[in-house]
């Protein structure tokens, strides 16, 4: 199986666990992953925040790359990339502007691109094979965490329900994890206000973190490097609000599957991660 | 009268949504994690769009409220007329940038937005080590974050160079022809 790959920006720093364990995995469940060539960042909250037609045009140039490679589908782990890939595409649906965004990229761009996230990946792909090939269960309860961009725009992702998803919940099953019934599935960690609002981050990410550890999970696990930053970087800070300090660690999906599959702790890049993973 | 229809009818023609169809229900309020930080909520919001007066468009402009909405989508989701505020929160902070009616809350928001943009402008992709000194350098706060560095570095999670892509020329005049193009200002 031959897949496109983009990873953008936080794989290839901060989050590069993520990169790590998504490879490892699809390794692993013998998917192999093409990388766009030359592709650039997406533009994130800042190019939609500030200028619509530069948060446009920064993504087309990154369809436009992947069409020009021949590629028919492509994975996008970040969940924030997904979005923005995304609902690019679902714009560009408009004559006027695909003409407008075509001539600013100076590239053809069809539109025909498949752009999944790694569940879906995951689900179409490779259900299956984790189940034969899990080793070590992995025997935990876990809050599973979507944050807001992987299931909205519900109307353009079509992806999974939108205030209770469930695609994670099963991979946790199939693996040998519990997830646990919590409130915050789906609500906002204050996203890319990491750094400009710390303050509001930690609130927000503090409740979630809370909410978690109220109902016994052993772990969060997720699918985008935002999520994964703010509640485990940002720890140090959220803990300094709380009564009680919350040391429950933060994995991404990918991790979790790499470890039941038998995949070094350090192949998945879990010791780079802020709060320690003893799983 | 004519004052009224610009209002919302610049909305529509920019975002393609019709602010009249909001009823006032309270869901989008309710749903919003930032609610309460905000001068006035989501809500609240769309309720002086419809009034469709210039005051009250001025008022929105130079607003904490659109430069705190995160754009998690949530009162999108829940709205039961499916009005796309957050695609009306796009549009409102391109026109108080543009018309420099920025809240002084927006300050270190905008500061983190163009030190990222920058540093996209410059290499192609987002170079964290950049973006933090870029925004440092905008905000002066210079010590902010400075115990999370060193174990970042050791965690390997900074890079000390940045990734350039090949083609800068190609993703230069995506710029040119965007945000740094004078005549997309003030549309
Ligand atoms: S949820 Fe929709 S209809 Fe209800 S107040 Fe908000 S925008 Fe208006
Ligand atoms: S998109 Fe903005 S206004 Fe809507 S719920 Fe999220 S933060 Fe609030």
């Amino acid at each position: 199986m031959k897949i496109g790959f983009y990873p953008g920006c936080s794989l290839k720093g901060s989050s590069r666990e993520y990169n790590e364990s998504v490879i490892a995995i699809a390794k692993a469940l013998d998917i192999e992953l093409i990388e766009i060539k030359d592709w650039n960042c997406c533009g994130a909250t800042a190019a939609h925040s500030m200028n619509e037609e530069l948060s446009l045009s920064l993504p087309a140039r990154i369809l436009a790359l992947a069409e020009a490679q021949g590629l028919k589908e492509v994975v996008v782990p970040c969940a924030a990339c997904y979005n923005r890939l995304m609902v690019t595409q679902h714009e560009l649906k408009d004559d006027t502007k695909r003409e407008k965004v075509t001539d600013i990229i100076q590239m053809p761009y069809s539109g025909e691109l498949k752009i999944i996230n790694v569940l879906q990946m995951l689900e179409s792909y490779a259900m299956d094979k984790i189940q034969e090939k899990v080793t070590k269960p992995f025997a935990h309860k876990v809050a599973c965490y979507y944050g807001c961009l992987l299931v909205r725009p519900h109307k353009i992702l079509q992806f999974d329900r939108v205030e209770d998803p469930q695609s994670m919940d099963s991979m946790i099953k199939l693996i040998g994890g519990t997830p646990v019934d919590w409130a915050f599935k789906t609500e906002c960690c204050g996203a890319g206000f990491s750094v400009s609002r710390t303050d509001l981050v930690v609130r927000l990410s503090g409740n979630i973190l809370q909410d978690a550890a109220d109902r016994n999970a052993e772990a969060v696990i997720v699918a985008c490097p935002m999520c994964q930053s703010n509640l485990d970087m940002r720890r140090g800070a959220i803990n300094e609000t709380l009564s009680k300090p919350i040391d429950i660690p933060v994995l991404f999906i990918t991790q979790a599957i790499g470890l039941s599959l038998g995949i070094s702790p350090k192949e998945l890049g879990l010791e780079r991660h802020f709060v320690t993973v003893k799983m | 009268m004519e004052n009224i229809n610009k209002v919302s009818g610049d909305i529509l023609k920019h975002t393609g949504v019709d602010v009249s169809r909001c009823y006032q229900c309270g869901k989008c309020t309710a749903g919003c994690v930032l609610a309460s930080e905000m001068n006035f909520p989501p809500s609240f919001l769309m309720r002086l769009l419809q009034t469709g007066t210039a005051d009250n468009f001025e008022r929105i402009l130079r607003s904490n409220t659109i430069w705190l909405c995160l754009n998690c989508e949530n009162c999108v989701g829940r709205c039961p007329m499916e009005i796309d505020i957050p695609k009306i929160m796009d549009y409102l902070r391109e026109q108080s940038l543009n018309k420099k009616k920025l809240h002084p809350d927006a300050k270190p928001i905008v500061a983190f937005h163009k030190s990222f943009l920058d540093s996209i402008k410059k290499t192609g992709r987002l170079y964290e080590v950049g973006l933090i000194a870029g925004f440092k350098a905008r905000t002066f706060r210079l010590t902010q974050d400075v115990k999370l560095a060193p174990k970042m570095y050791l965690n390997g999670k900074l890079n000390l160079m940045p990734e350039m892509i090949k083609d800068r020329k190609g993703l230069g005049q995506i710029f040119v022809k965007t945000i740094d193009n004078p005549k997309t200002k003030n549309k």
